[in-house]
């Protein structure tokens, strides 16, 4: 598809000659084909580790340790090790499961609806968001299948033929979610992997070990980058994308649903879906920029990631924060309009009761650092971009504990009301899920070409000269409508 | 005796060797050898180094316990047990179906007439006797927890002598010498020391010991005493009589600090009568009225229609001021605040107006003279022979206790006493402290005991006085041995055992025939052959009647009549002038004096009002809080009580303070019964000892040499509800966002009696909404056979908290422990939800029984996914714990949060004598899964297959939950609501029914009937208003 876009991008300036694109390029200067897989494949390919590499790995790894000792012993004791009580009977596990998920929606975002909006900027982040993704899904993934009382029963969840007879109930929103993650995780990892086989072809044909060639060979499944093997990856590719594309929508909404569909104040809001998409993308784009930043940095890939794409995203951040803003808003309109004691208490309870403190720190991390990157100065100031995303990670942490525990820590019948109190064991799950993910981000670094060679090709000049002779012969036979307008500036 | 093992061992082998050495541990005398060698294996609680579980010794003694047993512990096989088929069952024995047998508990030595059920020979539950007049169907939470003290693996098993184990022959042999040795001087160095006791068995026994032993003595005491009571009707009528009231005669009711209605004899029996004139059922729209004035806010002081806090040692004034407004003499009150003198006339005024039907309570913790004057006033009003009959005392030994325990401590200190016998009570832990005579320094009631030569002690546990007399003998629980009691108007009621005592425990019946030189005859028959003298012809008929019912009929202490001396107000003490300071001792309301510490369902149990758990503190007023410089708490819920000391007599405790509306000024009440320090697993170290603040000549309210000043630090209270007024006020308002007030949930909705009457809708609903029955998308449920429904009277409940016990016996519901309690893990399927109204100096109380309501439209129903809580054809919402895989979202949408999650494996499955308390009707939850109220299906299963055995419907009131057959006051009533007839589906179709949290359109199955109040119209609306000006009806709200 990438190429194709290529191609089309090539074809629309051949008939305008005198259109010259003012925006900079996506990808820095003096790179050619074999200069360009030289520098991506060689962080793979080489054999050593880097002391960086190893100290980072080794911290992150550290924390993985500590999340999978939590878990033996979750498993070993009970939920009963966590501070969630009644009333609060999610508290930390759905939180960081939501946050989870939410980060996981930029890759889907960048490879799917960008590629589908043809934003070739992407091309060089797709990937890495998209691993970052699937590790996100992964960790999010562990909270609810682990915070059940009995998780070795988890799989009650699914629709399956049994002697039992038991079918689950399908009106409760937990089972909506069992597919809406599941799906989203399948299509996530399909889509990542089909975008790698031409780059482990490329990889296997790179790889100077014998054993470096086995495995990306077994991995390329066979690619020779055959006309016909083009074709139906492409085909393949754009499928997976219109796929994707609804999920990135459906899994938040659905998430939100778990809250929306509740009968609880501060959750029983028809706002949630829009609202808490917003609020994923915002938070996926956040950890792509925290991720990303540094990693462009320690991999000196500036040309590949350059400073258009920091700009974008921060802008996506920008526009996404504006509309978590109007949700947090028209929270506040429900309880007023609504007339609802309940809403109006829980509300004010919000604002003042004894959590308050938590919700002005999320409206300072998530409505008022953002503004900042109205400011064109600071959105290329990369410290400040990364400052940025970093309260927003924190801020929609925060946004899901407000939705969480302060509806339920005071709902209806105030003798039911109770303080929520982590425990030791409620920080190490979840520092814990953060090193498992950062372990996962370690090995993908290192053993995973992080930018997809051949789509960067595509953005080579070299590459369009070729492809703009084929394309003339295959003029006419063009499957998408005309240009559309590239983000950015 | 090893040898003996070893070599029998030897001489076998395979699967033969195994089962003989078990058979050889059957045998007595292996058990004594087992006993003598291991004593650790048997009774840790008998040697200190045994509590520490981590102790080197234990763990060494346990160690070659377990290598010289190996062969018995290293066995992998099932050990082999025989199962009997009854070749012939037993008359009257279904399997699998409980039987009921009638019996006694008694509390203060006054019995309380109970049904117990029993599954194939195991005492299960505790229910209320129906028909006994010292209950009338309902329980209180003692009762209803003593099944579980009964299985205390913690209890007393054996008989020691200095913490060996000795038998039972041994313990007799030693104690028939001594007693022998004081055979010579007629027993003058001989004392019995017994709890209160009516037990007519026991006094003929006593009566014969004393002839034995004619210069023995006998003295009572326990902390509960009724001195005051006592010596105040000695004063009024010259004789100690004892007043049985007619709760149910009077209209117009004044408690001076007395907490009738949970607390002292009769008080299940007190509050039927008491609610029976408030149920405005039926058309009814009159009440009785009660005026409460009391220090520590109780829960008859929550029940009030008017409620003065004042401090307990101005109740003597405010009862002079009444007395004064009766036209009675009883000498010059000291001064009273404008609001008090005001009450006590009104109230004096009411009582007057209704003659024959007024009634004045005193508490018993009160002195004599607010007794005497309460006797007086009564008098004039005529409530004698009316709503209180005097009769003569129900006690066997009715003496002064303190006096009696006083000189006793005398003669034990003058090294008067060689022979101790010490039958029941735990003095040594809660006798209060003396004042040696000569020296004048404090004297412990321990100081003086070992003093005594041989000092024998009968106990339910191996105690702190165990700890302390040479002779410990394990005392029998009143459901496995056979005694006699009396109720509160004198019925006398036969105790007879459901189980054969567990650890071969003795009954003080069985003690004093050994006294008596009788040893060897069984209890029951010491308690037949009493009654064989007593009940004369027919005996044999009266008898079977007696113990099938539980109470000899119509033995019930006729009236006497008696006259108030002329001269009775002569000796009264004058009214305090200026009072300053106090401290009260009130018995705890889950723990009594100290007796049920280590009953693990009585310290889970929130206090009523409080809310804490396994604690006690030290009650105040936001006031003196404040001036003693304990600033309300800054932290939210309580989490950190402060801690406050407490100096009296230049003793001191420091113990966390509980800021308590409704408390009066410069007064803190502790209450008794914390501090252990050899009370079992559960009850020791919990808490503080008050004991060792509490002086002999002040054991209920201390005045003198009384200071109260900030302590140290800070202290963790487990308590199970936050407390929040309903209306705006100043009560918790750090964490009530200011102006905002929780009317508009209509959660408790009450009236007063006028406006009721007026217009009970528009004085109870108005603004409240419930909207139409079709306002759901889901297809309504359809029930055409029962619909099960339940009606909780809030005018009813007492807040006495007999239900909550009730239902975790029933249920099987785990214990928690504090930690877990103070993390909001707490597993009470029922709860007794306070409510408060009005400012903090004087709040209206409100008890709010809350479990689960059976929603039509159950929130949590959609949300499981696995479809663990599903509706059924009944409308009953059920749980399935085998379903359930605990993502806990249907407790989150559950609107009234009565959901309880199993957060960690929180049932005992190890203890063996604890799997005997279950209920074998009801699963024992596992970690991992929702619980909440079935409604007790269990019961409701039973009804039904009993009913359609009989090919006919339920009959109303066939099925009763667990909560409703412990109510004293029958708050709560189940049935079914497609009956028209029935019970439950008329209270419904009361004015004052309503269902909480109507709004949300849940449709729950349970419903409440407002709380109304009897107002009086001269003291203006609620309790005492001089406060915020913030108590009101209910506020108007969308």
């Amino acid at each position: 598809m990438a190429t194709q876009e290529a191609r089309r991008t090539m074809a629309e300036a051949t008939d305008k000659k005198a259109y010259v694109d003012p925006r900079p390029p996506v990808i820095g200067p003096g790179y050619d084909f074999n200069s360009l897989t030289n520098k991506i494949a060689d962080i793979v390919l080489m054999r050593r580790f880097q002391k960086g590499w190893v100290f980072g790995f080794g911290i992150a790894f550290l924390g993985a340790l500590l999340l999978f000792n939590t878990i033996a012993y979750l498993v070993l004791k009970g939920v009963g090790i966590w501070g969630n009580s009644v009333p609060v009977g999610w508290a930390f596990d759905i939180i960081n499961f939501v946050w989870w998920i939410g980060i996981g929606h930029a890759g889907t975002l960048i490879s799917a609806i960008l590629l589908l909006l043809r934003q070739s900027w992407r091309n060089s982040i797709n990937r890495f968001a998209e691993a970052m993704t699937l590790f996100a899904v992964a960790c999010a993934g562990l909270f609810p299948a682990l915070h059940t009382g009995r998780p070795w029963l988890d799989y009650w969840l699914f629709p399956y033929p049994n002697t039992m007879g038991m079918w689950p109930n399908f009106r409760s929103p937990l089972m909506w979610d069992v597919f809406a993650v599941s799906t989203y995780a399948t299509v996530s990892a399909l889509f990542w992997f089909i975008g790698l086989i031409p780059d482990f072809a490329t990889m296997r044909d790179t790889a100077k070990q014998k054993w470096q060639r086995s495995i990306f060979g077994i991995l390329s499944m066979g690619w020779r980058g055959d006309a016909r093997h083009w074709h139906r990856y492409e085909t393949a590719y754009l499928l997976l994308a219109g796929l994707s594309t609804p999920l990135v929508l459906s899994v938040h909404s659905i998430v939100s649903y778990d809250f929306a569909v509740g009968i609880i104040p501060g959750w029983h809001a028809t706002i949630f879906p829009p609202y808490f998409v917003a609020g994923a993308i915002y938070a996926g784009f956040a950890m792509v920029l925290t991720i990303g930043i540094p990693v462009r940095k320690f991999y000196h890939l500036e040309d590949f990631i350059t400073l258009r794409h920091i700009r974008n995203m921060a802008k996506i951040m920008l526009a996404t924060g504006l509309i978590v803003g109007y949700g947090y808003l028209m929270e506040l309109f429900f309880a007023w309009y609504s007339g609802n004691t309940y809403e109006q208490f829980m509300m004010k309870n919000r604002m003042y009761g004894p959590y308050g403190y938590m919700y002005w720190l999320l409206i300072l991390c998530n409505i008022l650092v953002p503004q900042l990157l109205w400011i064109k100065k600071f959105r290329e100031n990369l410290f400040v971009v990364f400052l940025v995303s970093m309260f927003i990670n924190v801020g929609m942490w925060l946004e899901r504990f407000v939705i969480i525990v302060m509806s339920l820590n005071r709902d209806f019948l105030p003798s039911s009301w109770r303080m929520y109190t982590p425990t030791v064991f409620d920080f190490s799950m979840f520092f814990g899920t953060i090193g498992f993910f950062l372990t996962l981000m370690f090995l993908f670094i290192r053993f995973v070409p992080m930018i997809p060679i051949f789509e960067m090709k595509a953005l080579l000049p070299q590459s369009k000269v070729q492809e703009s002779k084929e394309d003339e012969k295959a003029k006419g036979s063009e499957p998408l409508g005309g240009a559309l307008p590239q983000f950015g500036d | 005796m090893r040898q003996e093992i070893e070599e029998a061992a030897r001489g076998r082998s395979g699967r033969e060797f195994w089962r003989s050495l078990e058979e050889l541990a059957d045998t007595e005398k292996f058990r004594t050898f087992l006993h003598r060698e291991f004593p650790a294996l048997n009774a840790p609680e008998a040697d200190p180094a045994m509590l520490d579980p981590t102790g080197r010794r234990n763990f060494m003694k346990l160690m070659s316990a377990s290598l010289a047993m190996a062969g018995l512990t290293a066995c992998t096989r099932q050990p082999k047990e025989y199962i009997v088929p009854y070749v012939k069952k037993p008359e009257g024995m279904v399997p699998g179906k409980p039987a009921y047998y009638a019996t006694s508990m008694t509390l203060g030595g006054v019995a309380q007439g109970l049904l117990v059920r029993s599954n194939e020979g195991r005492p299960t539950k505790i229910e209320g006797h129906p028909d006994h007049p010292g209950t009338m169907g309902g329980t209180d939470v003692f009762a209803q927890a003593s099944v579980l003290s009964l299985y205390d693996p913690d209890r007393s098993q054996s008989v020691t002598y200095l913490g060996d184990f000795r038998t039972w022959g041994d313990f007799v042999t030693a104690f028939r010498s001594a007693l022998d040795g004081q055979k010579p001087r007629q027993g003058a160095g001989f004392r019995i020391l017994t709890e209160t006791s009516t037990s007519p068995t026991l006094a003929a026994q006593m009566q014969k010991v004393m002839a034995e032993f004619p210069q023995a003595k006998w003295h009572v005491y326990e902390p509960a005493t009724r001195d005051g009571a006592r010596e105040g009707a000695r004063l009024a009528f010259g004789e100690p009589v004892h007043a049985v009231y007619q709760l149910d005669k009077a209209s117009v009711l004044l408690s001076l600090d007395a907490d009738f209605l949970t607390n002292g004899p009769g008080a299940v029996r007190y509050a039927r009568d008491f609610v029976a004139r408030r149920r405005l059922t039926g058309g009814a729209k009159e009440m009785n009225r009660l005026y409460v004035v009391e220090s520590t806010l109780s829960t008859t002081g929550a029940k009030a229609d008017h409620r003065l806090p004042l401090k307990a040692s101005d109740v003597l004034s405010f009862a002079r001021a009444v007395a004064a407004g009766c036209g009675v003499d009883a000498g010059a009150p000291g001064p009273l605040s404008a609001e008090a003198k005001k009450m006590a006339e009104a109230v004096a005024r009411d009582l007057k107006a209704n003659p024959g039907q007024g009634l004045v309570l005193a508490g018993e913790h009160q002195p004599a003279a607010v007794h005497a004057i309460a006797n007086a006033i009564n008098a004039a009003v005529g409530a004698i022979g009316s709503t209180v009959i005097l009769t003569d005392p129900i006690e066997v030994q009715p003496v002064d206790q303190a006096q009696s325990l006083a000189e006793l401590v005398r003669d034990m200190n003058a090294e008067r006493v060689d022979l101790l016998l010490i039958l029941g009570g735990n003095p040594v832990y809660n006798a209060p402290v003396f004042k040696d005579e000569k020296s004048g320094k404090a004297l412990t009631f321990l100081d003086a005991m070992q003093k005594v030569g041989l000092r024998v002690h009968l106990g339910l546990y191996v105690d702190e006085t165990a700890e302390h007399c040479q002779w410990h003998v394990a005392e029998a629980h009143y459901l496995e041995s056979w005694s006699d009691a009396r109720t509160h108007d004198g019925t006398a009621c036969i105790i007879q055992p459901l189980i054969e005592p567990l650890y071969r425990g003795k009954s003080a019946h069985e003690l004093l025939a050994v006294v008596g030189n009788e040893p060897g005859i069984p209890p029951y028959d010491l308690v037949r052959n009493y009654w064989k003298g007593q009940l004369g012809e027919s005996f044999e008929q009266t008898w079977r009647q007696a113990v099938h019912d539980g109470f000899v009929a119509s033995t019930a202490r006729a009236p006497k009549a008696v006259a108030l001396r002329s001269d009775w107000a002569a000796t009264l003490p004058s009214s305090p002038a200026k009072s300053g300071q106090e401290i009260v001792f009130r018995l705890d309301p889950s723990v009594y004096d100290g007796r049920f510490a280590n009953n693990s369902w009585l310290q889970e149990l929130p206090k009523p009002i409080s809310k804490v758990t396994w604690d006690n503190y030290a009650i105040v007023s936001a006031r003196t809080a404040a001036s003693i410089g304990l600033s309300p708490n800054d932290e939210p819920y309580h989490a950190n009580a402060k801690m406050v000391r407490l100096v009296h007599e230049g003793r001191e405790l420091s113990m966390p303070a509980w800021v308590q509306p409704g408390h009066p000024d410069d007064s803190v009440t502790v209450y008794l019964g914390y501090g252990r320090t050899r009370a079992g697993s559960v009850g020791t170290r919990l808490g503080f000892n008050t004991y060792t603040l509490r002086s002999a000549s002040a054991p209920f309210i201390a005045t003198t040499g009384v200071r109260f000043e900030v302590g140290e630090g800070n202290y963790q209270l487990a308590s199970t509800q936050e407390h929040f007024s309903i209306s705006t006020s100043d009560i918790k308002s750090d964490f009530m966002i200011p102006g905002e007030d929780l009317e508009a949930r209509h959660i408790v909705r009450t009236a007063s009696l006028a406006d009721y009457q007026h217009d009970p809708h528009e004085a109870l609903h108005h603004g409240a909404h419930k909207p139409g029955k079709e306002l759901t998308v889901f297809t309504p449920w359809k029930y055409e056979g029962y619909a099960w429904g339940m009606a909780i009277d809030m005018n009813a409940c007492v807040g006495c908290n007999a239900c909550v016990v009730a239902c975790q016996s029933e249920n099987n519901i785990a214990v928690v422990g504090k930690d877990l309690v103070t993390k909001g893990r707490i597993m009470h399927w029922l709860r007794i939800d306070t409510y408060f109204k009005g400012g903090a100096v004087n709040p209206e109380v409100f008890f709010q029984p809350m479990m689960c309501q059976h929603c039509e439209n159950a929130p949590c129903e959609v949300v499981c996914p696995v479809n663990a809580t599903v509706h059924d054809a009944e409308g009953l919402n059920v749980q399935v714990y085998n379903r359930c895989v605990g993502t806990r979202y249907c407790s989150n949408n559950c609107p009234y949060k009565v959901r309880r999650f199993n957060y960690l494996l929180y049932g005992d499955w190890d203890t063996p004598s604890l799997k005997n308390v279950r209920n074998p009707e009801v699963t024992i939850r596992s970690r991992g899964v929702m619980e909440k109220c079935t409604f007790c299906s269990q019961r409701i299963m039973a009804g039904k297959i009993e009913a359609e055995k009989q090919n006919r419907k339920v009959k109303d009131g066939e099925i009763q939950t667990a909560c409703q057959t412990a109510c004293p006051t029958e708050a709560i009533i189940f049935g079914d609501l497609n009956d028209p007839e029935s019970r439950v589906a008329k209270l419904k179709l009361e004015p004052r029914n309503y269902d909480v949290l109507a709004d949300l359109n849940t449709r729950p199955r349970a419903s409440y009937l407002a709380a109304i109040r009897n107002t009086n119209a001269e003291l203006g609306n609620g309790h005492g208003n001089s406060h915020d000006g913030h108590a009101g009806g209910a506020k108007n709200h969308g």
